[in-house]
C-alpha cells in the first residue's frame, strides 16, 4: 500500500549539512497500523512530513496506494492530499472554529457541498464520541476531546490512510489510551490503514502491528511487534522494550529468588504472543498435584497476543513436578528449568 | 449652558467641524484597512519561511513601508499635494485629506498585520496544507480568521492614530475638528474653541478604542 524507496531529507544551513533522514526504505500494507519509534531528533518527524509532502524530499520516492507522491505537481499533491488524513501531537485546531466547523474544513477545502458536508461532520461526531459538542469551541475542550476532532477532521474526506504525528505525546495516560482505543476502532471498521510516530514504546505495543526503530534517520530494526519485543537486537530497541517490560536487572532479582525459595523447582515461563494458553498457571495447579507459587514477572498485552516473562515455584513430589514441566512444554509457552541467567 | 462656559463657540460649526472629522477617520480607517491588508499579507506572504517566499518581492514591499512610514506626516500631505489634485480635484477639503491619511496610516498597520500574521499557530497552517489547502483557502479561511482579534487591534490603534492625523491635516485646511481648533480658536486666541474641540476628539478616540476593544474580544474565542 505504502511504498517508500531510498528516501532522503538533507536540511542545508551555512554550517552543517544534516541528514534528518537517510536513504529510507519500508513497505507498509493495507490496514496495518505502522508504528515508527525513535528519540527526538532521530529524523520521525521529518520521516512522516516525507509521506504527505509537508516537507519535500531530497532524494527518493513515495507511492501509496500506486500513485508516485514524489512526482506529482502542485495542484495534483494538493487532491493526494485529501486522501492522506494527519493528526498532530498539539491537535492543530483552528480555535476560531467550532468543532462542527473544524471537521468541515477539509470537506470545504475538496468542494462537498453544504448540506452533505453537515450530515458528514455529524457522523463524524458521533463517530469518535464527541455527541453534543459540536458547537463547542476548541478551547472549551480538553486534550482528549481536542484530539478527538483532529481525528475526526483527519477522517473527513475517507482518507486511505492516517498519518499520526506523536498524537498522544501531549496526553495524560489515561487519555492516550482512549485515543489509542479510538484509532484501533477506526482501524478495524474502516480498515484505515495507520502510520503512526512516537517516542512511547507503550503506544507500539497497545496497537502497533509492526514497527520500525528509527535512530540518525535510518530505520536500525524493524518487523512485527512481538517479534521485536521478544529478540531487540540493537540497543536502542532494547531501551524502548524496557520502557514497557520495566528494566528487569533479571541476574539480581534471579539471585534474591534462588537465595529465598530453595525447595521445589524453580521455572521461568516465556509468554510469546499466548492467545490460548494464558491461563496456564491456573491449569496446570488444577491438572497436577502441585502448588504453584508465583514470584516474579511480568505480562503485558500487546495486538498479537500476551508477552512477558514468569517466575514461578513448583511445589510438591518430584515425578508431578516433571510431568507438570512436560505438560507446558508441551504449550506454546516456552518453559527454562531452574534458569541460570 | 454651552455658551456660558464657552463664549466664542458656534454649535453649527462645531457639528460640521466634527462630522468632517468623523468622515475623514472612518473613511480613511476603512481604506487604511484594505491598503494596509494588502500590504502585511505581501509582507507575510513574501517574508522568510512564508508561503511565497520571494527575497526581491518582500524588499521591495518593506522598503516602500518603511519609506512611508519614515516621511513625517505633514511633510508627507505636502508631497502628495499634486497627486491629491490629480486625484481628486482639489487640495482644500476633509476629500482632500483622505489620500495622504490612507497612504500614511496602510504602511503603519501593515506592520501590525504583518506581526498579527506571524502570531498564527504554524501548526494549523500546517495542518491546513495537509488537508490539500490552496493559498486561497490559507489566507482566507486560516490565516485571517486566525489573526482577526489581532487585526482588530491593529486597526483601532490605527484609527486613533489617524484621528491624530486628521487635526494635523486639518491646521493646513483639511477642516475638521483640527482646522476649527486652529482657525478659529487658536488664531483668535478663543481658548475655549481648542479646549471644546480637544474634549470631542478626545470622546472620539474613547468611542473608537472602546468599540475596538469590544469587537475584538467577542472574536477572541481562544
Amino acid at each position: 500500500m505504502i511504498s517508500i524507496k531510498g528516501l532522503s531529507k538533507v536540511f542545508r544551513t551555512k554550517h552543517q549539512e544534516v541528514r534528518a533522514v537517510d536513504d529510507l526504505s519500508l513497505q507498509i500494507k493495507k490496514g496495518e497500523i505502522y508504528g515508527v519509534i525513535g528519540y527526538s531528533g532521530a529524523g520521525k518527524s521529518t520521516f512522516i512530513r516525507l509521506l504527505n509532502r509537508l516537507e519535500d524530499p531530497t532524494d527518493g520516492k513515495v507511492t501509496i496506494d500506486d500513485q508516485e507522491l514524489t512526482s506529482l505537481n502542485k495542484g495534483k499533491l494538493r487532491e493526494a492530499r485529501q486522501e492522506i488524513g494527519m493528526i498532530f501531537q498539539h491537535f492543530n485546531l483552528l480555535w476560531s472554529r467550532t468543532v462542527h466547523d473544524n471537521i468541515a474544513f477539509p470537506l470545504e477545502i475538496a468542494g462537498v457541498p453544504k448540506s452533505e458536508r453537515t450530515k458528514r461532520v455529524n457522523e463524524l461526531i458521533d463517530l469518535v464520541g464527541l455527541s453534543g459538542r459540536g458547537n463547542s469551541y476548541p478551547s472549551q475542550l480538553s486534550g482528549g476531546q481536542k484530539q478527538r476532532v483532529g481525528i475526526a477532521r483527519a477522517l473527513a474526506n475517507k482518507p486511505k490512510v492516517l498519518l499520526c504525528d506523536e498524537a498522544t505525546s501531549a496526553l495524560d495516560p489515561e487519555t492516550t489510551d482512549s485515543i489509542l482505543d479510538l484509532l484501533v476502532d477506526i482501524n478495524e471498521k474502516l480498515g484505515l490503514t495507520i502510520v503512526l510516530i512516537t517516542h512511547e514504546m507503550h503506544v507500539i505495543r497497545k496497537i502497533c502491528h509492526q514497527v520500525a526503530v528509527m535512530e540518525q534517520g535510518k530505520i536500525v530494526e524493524q518487523g512485527d511487534v512481538l517479534d521485536v519485543f521478544l529478540y531487540p537486537k540493537e540497543k536502542v530497541t532494547k531501551k524502548f522494550v524496557d520502557q514497557v517490560m520495566g528494566d528487569p536487572e533479571r541476574e539480581h532479582s534471579l539471585q534474591l529468588i534462588k537465595d529465598t525459595y530453595k525447595t521445589g523447582e524453580i521455572l521461568r515461563l516465556h509468554f510469546v504472543g499466548e492467545n490460548t494458553n494464558q491461563a496456564l498457571i491456573s491449569e496446570v495447579s488444577r491438572k497436577f498435584v502441585l502448588d504453584v507459587n508465583i514470584l516474579h514477572g511480568k505480562i503485558t498485552q500487546t495486538q498479537k497476543g500476551a508477552y512477558g516473562t514468569m517466575f514461578v515455584q513448583f511445589l510438591g513430589e518430584k515425578e508431578e513436578i516433571t510431568r507438570a514441566i512436560e505438560y507446558i512444554q508441551s504449550t506454546s509457552v516456552e518453559v527454562e528449568v531452574s534458569p541460570d541467567d | 449652558m454651552i455658551n456660558q462656559f464657552f463664549p466664542n463657540v458656534t454649535m453649527d460649526d462645531l457639528i460640521t467641524a466634527t462630522n468632517e472629522t468623523l468622515y475623514m477617520t472612518l473613511i480613511s480607517v476603512a481604506g487604511t484597512f484594505i491598503l494596509g491588508l494588502l500590504l502585511g499579507l505581501l509582507l507575510y506572504l513574501s517574508g522568510p519561511g512564508g508561503l511565497w517566499h520571494n527575497k526581491i518581492l518582500n524588499w521591495i514591499t518593506a522598503s516602500v513601508v518603511n519609506i512611508f512610514r519614515a516621511i513625517p506626516f505633514i511633510i508627507l500631505i505636502l508631497l502628495l499635494f499634486p497627486f491629491t489634485d490629480f486625484l481628486i480635484g482639489t487640495i482644500r477639503g476633509p476629500k482632500a485629506a483622505l489620500p495622504a491619511l490612507i497612504i500614511g496610516g496602510a504602511p503603519f498597520y501593515a506592520r501590525l498585520v504583518e506581526i498579527a500574521l506571524k502570531e498564527v499557530d504554524k501548526g494549523v497552517i500546517e495542518a491546513a496544507k495537509s488537508m490539500g489547502s490552496k493559498s486561497s483557502t490559507l489566507i482566507f479561511k486560516v490565516l485571517l480568521p486566525e489573526s482577526m482579534p489581532a487585526l482588530v487591534s491593529g486597526i483601532t490603534v490605527t484609527a486613533i492614530a489617524l484621528i491624530g492625523y486628521t487635526a494635523v491635516a486639518g491646521a493646513i485646511g483639511a477642516g475638521g475638528l483640527g482646522d476649527f481648533a486652529y482657525f478659529y480658536g487658536f488664531q483668535r486666541s478663543d481658548f475655549d474653541v481648542v479646549f471644546i474641540c480637544t474634549i470631542l476628539i478626545v470622546i472620539i478616540v474613547f468611542i473608537f478604542q472602546f468599540i475596538g476593544d469590544f469587537v475584538s474580544r467577542k472574536l477572541d474565542k481562544r
